[in-house]
């Protein structure tokens, strides 16, 4: 069952290679949405200034905050251009 | 082609070596973000949304068969297999780590490429006609002067802070095969009266979101002053050009605030003032002569007779007589053609090209084609010098990885920027829509005739939407996509602005709405009349009636 996107988390890009990746609590990132850490609005910022914290080389370039929820138990942003960073391009034969 | 001399190679090893030490700077965390990223930047890195994307100048849109195997090298070895031709005649890496880009620029300097200017407030990659030095229509090959202009203008010193960036184009025929009139500063290469050469000035060309046309600001320029012109052109733009608002500083803005009376009188102010300084920047027929021994036409064999062979292959062959019909172009030299590649198969991504595709066309390249190819601003590669007696074996080759598609011109050669599938700007995808159309109307494509559709993912009109006979701008809105609609645009030397048809459309529906637009076209027109020719004749109302009304 789709439920609404009033959930938030943390995405990036990885430094070394540019992957997109997600904030998984605990200076962990992963590029797999469902491991991402997921939290009420209200926690938003919170989860925001935990993935920028850390010493330098940071991982992730550009950390920001974006809204999902989950669909039929799988993590998925609200918004088409995250729904595409995670699971796009969306080319018919984009060879990825 | 011009080849790197000494001084070239060492600046660009010393380059890459300033950069690989930045890189690794980064990486170690010595660098930040912020004070990196204008470092990538200037070296042509990107991040979009999967992955750094890297921006590779293609000068003048002309590539050797030693560059496209370089930047085959980069698609295997340090990519996922393919480049991306763009609408500036440059290439696109869309998967690159960081942390290869080092060895990636170096490699690319060992064939005499970069990514420098490709980013930026800067002189972005001048862009020509890719049948430079091949169009009949031609008055010179306009190649020499544009590499007098990126010799010029590569790390200006006065011109490495200006408001906003900067495109150049030139075109030296009477066709304008390079969209001229839609960049910041477009050159029309002419004679005057006394046969002298010299150049149509114009300032103030431009998409994105304020659309326009450039306008002439000086209608002759003799050769020799081009440099010195050109120079007061962007001091004009350098300290007038507005750097307080990211939207209003390019130099159509200018030019549209001041007017193109006060603009050329600006200019003239300008180059009147420089004095001495036009002597020192003068473009001396020894400058020119020298550059042009890099462009020399290459040594043709008598093909004199190659006209009987070719028109009997096209006879016994009808899927071989439609491929030169529309991906073959007239040529100076007896007995030669320029022969177009098509990179739009349809339901393939637009301008895409797999490593193993880059090769075949460098070993054509080299075979048929004196070692060189050209990039079109259509997303496009030309072979230009093709015997006509070899065009039947090179379309057979070209077969074998899906390079033959019939359809330069036609409704399936779509122009798409990478959109929402890559883009970090765009608001909607492009290339999928392009993959629709293409597939939809390659069923129908000869009798529609020739139809420049062309499709952005956002306002920045990468995809030069603006300029189509038929163009789709992609919108968000409401988190769902949408496609505004214009027709009637054009790029030639009657470039027009495409008019917005009404509302924008729901993504779901606009390959539908296209092919309701095409059909009125088929209704409307008389006597094979193109499609804006049509549009210019009957007005806006009857398509406005097919896309809106007729559902």
């Amino acid at each position: 069952m789709a439920e609404a996107a009033t959930l938030q988390l943390v995405t990036a890009n990885r430094l070394n290679d540019g992957k997109v990746i997600y904030f998984a609590g605990n200076g962990a990132w992963s590029a797999a949405i469902d491991k991402a850490r997921l939290v009420e609005a209200k926690d938003g910022a919170a989860l925001l200034a935990e993935a920028q914290a850390g010493p330098a080389p940071h991982p992730a370039v550009a950390p920001v905050l974006i809204d999902a929820g989950r669909e039929n138990g799988r993590v998925v942003p609200a918004t088409l251009r995250e729904r595409i960073r995670a699971f796009g391009p969306t080319i018919s034969d984009h060879r990825a | 082609m011009y080849r790197y001399d000494q001084f070239d190679r060492r600046f660009l090893e010393e380059r890459v070596a300033q950069y690989r030490d930045q890189v690794r700077r980064r990486l170690a965390g010595e660098l930040s973000e912020d004070e990196f990223r204008t470092l990538r930047l200037m070296n042509g890195l990107y991040l979009q949304l999967h992955a750094y994307m890297l921006r590779i100048s293609i000068p003048y849109g002309t590539l050797s068969s030693a560059q496209l195997r370089g930047l085959a090298a980069v698609a295997r070895r340090w990519d996922k297999g393919y480049g991306h031709f763009t609408t500036r005649q440059n290439m696109q890496f869309n998967w690159i780590r960081l942390e290869d880009t080092p060895d990636i620029l170096a490699h690319l300097a060992t064939v005499e490429m970069h990514g420098i200017q490709t980013s930026g407030n800067s002189f972005r990659n001048i862009t020509t006609d890719p049948l430079a030095g091949v169009a009949d229509d031609e008055i010179e090959d306009p190649r020499p002067y544009c590499e007098i202009i990126r010799q010029w203008a590569a790390l200006h010193p006065e011109f490495s802070y200006l408001p906003r960036k900067f495109k150049f184009a030139v075109s030296a025929a009477a066709e304008d095969r390079a969209a001229v009139k839609i960049h910041d500063l477009g050159l029309y290469l002419r004679r005057n009266a006394q046969g002298e050469v010299g150049f149509t000035v114009l300032l103030g060309g431009g998409l994105g979101r304020t659309p326009l046309l450039g306008q002439v600001v000086r209608d002759f320029i003799p050769r020799r002053e081009l440099l010195a012109y050109i120079t007061a052109c962007l001091r004009v733009y350098n300290e007038f050009g507005r750097r307080d608002n990211l939207h209003k500083a390019r130099v159509k803005i200018l030019v549209q605030s001041l007017g193109i009376e006060k603009m050329r009188a600006a200019v003239e102010a300008e180059y009147a003032a420089m004095g001495a300084e036009k002597e020192a920047l003068a473009l001396t027929d020894e400058t020119v002569a020298a550059m042009k021994r890099f462009f020399a036409p290459p040594a043709y064999e008598d093909a004199a007779s190659d006209g009987a062979a070719l028109r009997r292959a096209v006879a016994a062959e009808p899927a071989f007589a439609r491929w030169v019909k529309y991906n073959t172009q007239a040529h100076q030299q007896p007995g030669h053609a320029a022969a177009l590649i098509s990179l739009k198969p349809p339901g393939r991504p637009t301008g895409d090209c797999s490593a193993e595709q880059m090769e075949l066309i460098a070993d054509l390249a080299d075979q048929l084609s004196f070692g060189e190819a050209r990039v079109t601003h259509e997303q496009n590669v030309v072979l230009p010098h093709v015997r006509q007696s070899a065009l039947y074996d090179l379309w057979m080759r070209l077969g074998t990885l899906g390079l033959a598609t019939a359809n330069v011109g036609l409704a399936s050669d779509i122009i798409a920027c990478p959109g929402l599938d890559y883009c970090s700007l765009a608001t909607a995808r492009s290339i999928p829509v392009a993959q629709d159309l293409a597939v939809l109307l390659a069923r129908r494509e000869e009798e529609i005739g020739k139809l420049a559709i062309k499709i952005s993912g956002c306002i920045n009109a990468c995809g030069h939407h603006h300029v189509g006979d038929i163009g789709l701008l992609g919108l968000e809105k409401n988190g769902e996509e949408h496609y505004q609609i214009t027709i009637g645009g054009g790029d030639r030397e009657d470039a027009a602005l495409g008019a917005i048809a009404g509302p924008a459309v729901p993504g779901a529906q606009v390959t539908a709405a296209v092919e309701r637009l095409i059909d009125a076209y088929l209704r409307l027109r008389r006597d094979g009349e193109a499609f804006t020719a049509t549009y210019r004749r009957v007005g806006m109302t009857p398509f406005k009636e097919a896309l809106y009304v007729a559902r």
